[in-house]
């Protein structure tokens, strides 16, 4: 399941909720995506999404990955609009039989969130704002499971 | 009416996110969006933009009905 969500949220609660229940589930990944300060350089981070499309872009993109590390499911939440320094911008959990699954498949779709994802992201310094586009890094970290 | 979008950088050099433009198909709403703001205009068209069509990735031309929803949408960032 993904959820866009509006305002700040607790990913321990949603990595218990993900967890609760399975019987059939040997491992659960799961990764935090914190917004950085920058030392005092990074006052916000804007994120936009286009509802109906960034949200089935992902779901897409996530049940692809489903099938490629065969799964058993998925939590993705990714916060829009304004967020503060130390507030968590995305979470994802994966639920497989063995580690090695789930590790990856954490892995994988945090790499396309991170360079792919149908998001414009604005920087809020102290000089003002900036819209920015992914690093090279990103791009090749993604490119590592093409 | 098409209901046209923008999206990040083409929505602040725009100054508005959302609006109703009257226009059969995306040549004629490219030039009447043009024709009101040439800096936008000129975004529009610009490298990586692409253009969502009731929120399908159209490349091409696209005749628009009533109520179509048009969207902008600059280089994506990620998350």
């Amino acid at each position: 399941m993904i959820t866009l969500v509006a305002e700040p949220f607790e990913p321990g609660e949603i990595l218990t909720a993900f967890c609760a229940g399975r019987d059939e589930t040997g491992a659960v990944a799961s990764f935090v995506g914190l917004a950085r300060a920058e030392r005092g350089q990074a006052l916000a981070l804007e994120l936009e999404a286009y509802p109906g499309f960034t949200d089935t872009a992902i779901a897409a993109f996530a049940d692809e990955a489903k099938a490629r590390f065969e799964l058993q499911d998925y939590r993705i939440v990714h916060r829009i609009g304004r967020i503060a320094p130390g507030e968590a911008i995305v979470f994802v959990a994966t639920a497989a039989g063995h580690r090695r699954a789930a590790f990856e498949a954490c892995d994988f779709l945090m790499d396309y969130l991170k360079s792919r994802a149908p998001f414009w992201k604005k920087e809020h310094g102290p000089d003002g704002g900036r819209w920015i586009e992914p690093t090279a890094q990103d791009r090749t970290d993604a490119q590592r499971w093409d | 009416m098409a209901r046209v979008l923008l999206f990040g950088r083409l929505a602040d050099l725009a100054g508005w996110r959302d609006r109703l433009v009257e226009a059969s198909s995306l040549a004629s709403l490219r030039d009447l969006l043009a024709a009101g703001d040439a800096a936008l205009g000129e975004a529009l068209t610009g490298p990586g933009v692409q253009v969502a069509v009731d929120k399908v990735v159209v490349r091409g031309e696209a005749s628009l009905a009533a109520a179509t929803e048009v969207a902008f949408l600059p280089p994506m960032s990620g998350g």
